[in-house]
């Protein structure tokens, strides 16, 4: 059954992952409000990814519970895959498939009728500013707009919240923060954005953060909080104090 | 700089149609740590292969420790070290036998050379019978590190070592590097991240397969000549897009917590600050600031284009 979700697009109560006797993903709880920028902060190896798998349908948690764009991720994973975006920090288009025909997939996958896919391809061309790429291979893009086109595909199908898993790895400094001006956009327009990195000073971009450490959330809040319960000036000192303990 | 250890002449390599690298000339002196600062596509990756005799340059040429690269590469190949970007050690071998192996094929021992790694390889040492396969990412790159010292280089080549590390793990590289420089080692190594060109002694900024800068940090942050501000409010996307709209403005680019602003002509800050404010009808703080090494690539990159 879909849940009515209230302000919340991500509820998670008690969340835990456990292989064998190791414990990925500790027990975390946390709520993520409509239309904000949520930033997934931590270390290697501290059960971000594993998180992520979980909330996004693709891994079952061994206890706990997730409700994600209304759709619980345990008993409905793939009510769920359909209500969200899903950017993965390796580039996730055919690069053998030019720019319209990745777009044109993907919205057939998530089910968009012909006509609306048609002015679908148009409208997001035109707003990326790809319309003497549009019939190139995407591989031979540059990663920049590869990962922006990524991004814009993501929202093909206007899901109320969209996953990025570390987007911006490796772009240069100018199309790190194109790529920012775009989750802006899509949040003023009220997407929720759940977005991981390591670069951080865009964990200041977003609304709120948390950050975590081996398996649990140690912090959440504001990046303004953040720094003044930390008293340091910026979200990197915070981090590292969290993450050397 | 001191005796010069790495000459680097008029490199050009190219993949069919693609300029990987184009017309790259710099020099590097001995015992220097040296950051090859650029993202992705770059060239990076291309550069040090071929300094490292892995790939030969389409044109021009190189010496290292006044070796060709291309004719004496098997004599290089003992005097250099390599970490490649990618994990390359066996992971079905522990982390003592990777070691073992490395040391073996360069005819020397770990005994012999252990007062090199000892620092890095001790905190490693107690998983010494784990498999490689099996180590978290920073004891990986604590063993590739090891091995790729083992042999006692003079120059250690590092390609992109902090990429998709966190924050607490690329401190703890730097820390290692900067202790192997004491040992009068010198070091290249690339780094998409511009916060840590300021832990080099020297930086070359690379962007499309060409070098558009090479000093030291202090120098490129000095040379910066635009003026420039930091702007922070409230509504922080709608401030940039106004920020943007203004005749004054050059560059508006979002840096943390704040915009950092480029102006085509100098202006006061608190005139500069009531024009902001007045523009998007809400209060606004305006500083002026230095560069950081950021800026100074954005605005080479914008030169460039």
């Amino acid at each position: 059954m879909k849940k009515d979700s209230g302000n919340y697009i991500v509820e998670v109560e008690n969340l835990t992952k456990k292989f064998g006797s190791f414990i990925a993903v500790d027990n975390i709880s946390f709520k993520v409000k409509k239309g904000e920028i949520f930033g997934f902060l931590g270390a290697n190896g501290a059960g971000k990814t594993t998180a992520m798998k979980m909330l996004t349908g693709l891994l079952n948690p061994s206890s706990g519970k997730a409700i994600v764009a209304g759709w619980n991720v345990e008993t409905n994973p793939d009510k769920v895959k359909l209500n969200i975006g899903y950017m993965s920090q390796k580039f996730s288009l055919y690069d053998d498939l030019r720019v319209n025909e990745n777009i044109r997939l993907y919205a057939g996958i998530y089910g968009l009728k012909r006509s609306e896919i048609k002015i679908k391809i148009n409208k997001l061309i035109g707003e990326l500013g790809m319309e003497n790429l549009r019939k190139k291979l995407v591989g031979d893009l540059p990663l920049g707009w590869k990962q922006k086109l990524a991004f814009a595909i993501s929202l093909v199908h206007e899901p109320p919240v969209v996953f990025l898993d570390e987007p911006t790895s490796g772009v240069d400094p100018i199309t790190r923060r194109q790529f920012w001006e775009m989750i802006y956009k899509a949040s003023s327009e009220g997407t929720t954005i759940f977005v991981t990195t390591h670069y951080l000073d865009e964990a200041e971009y977003c609304t709120r953060a948390s950050i975590m450490v081996d398996g649990q959330i140690k912090a959440l809040d504001t990046p303004e909080n953040l720094k003044n319960r930390f008293e340091v000036d910026n979200m990197q000192e915070v981090f590292v104090k969290l993450a050397r303990g | 700089m001191n005796k010069v250890i790495i000459n680097i002449e008029n490199i050009y390599k190219y993949y069919g149609e693609i300029k990987a690298l184009e017309n790259i000339s710099f020099s590097i002196g001995k015992g220097e740590l040296f950051g090859l600062i650029g993202p992705d596509g770059g060239g990076k990756t291309t550069l040090i292969r071929i300094l490292t005799t892995l790939l030969k340059p389409t044109r021009g040429n190189a010496q290292i420790n006044g070796l060709d690269i291309v004719k004496d590469f098997k004599k290089l190949r003992k005097q250099i070290g390599y970490m490649p970007g990618r994990f390359s050690l066996y992971e079905d071998l522990t982390v003592e036998e990777n070691l073992k192996f490395f040391a073996t094929i360069f005819n020397t021992s770990i005994k012999e050379n252990y007062y090199l790694i000892e620092d890095i390889y001790t905190q490693i040492e107690p998983f010494k019978d784990r498999r490689a396969g099996k180590l978290s990412g920073g004891m990986k790159q604590k063993l590739a590190l090891s091995c790729a010292l083992i042999h006692k280089p003079d120059i250690l080549f590092l390609d992109e070592p902090t990429t998709g590390i966190d924050a607490v793990s690329r401190v703890e590289l730097w820390d290692m590097l900067k202790k192997l420089k004491k040992q009068n080692l010198t070091i290249l190594v690339s780094t998409p991240y511009m916060d840590e060109a300021k832990l080099c002694d020297r930086v070359a900024f690379i962007q499309k397969g060409k070098i558009m800068e090479i000093n030291s940090p202090l120098t490129i942050i000095e040379e910066f000549e635009e003026p420039l501000y930091s702007v922070k409010g409230d509504d922080f996307y709608h401030l940039l897009l106004e920020l943007r709209k203004m005749k004054i403005t050059k560059t508006a680019f979002p840096f943390g917590d704040s915009i950092h602003l480029t102006t085509n002509r100098n202006i006061d800050t608190h005139e500069l600050n009531d024009m902001i404010e007045k523009r998007i009808g809400a209060r606004t703080e305006t500083k002026k600031i230095n560069a950081n090494i950021e800026d100074c690539f954005m605005a080479k990159m914008i030169n460039n284009m």
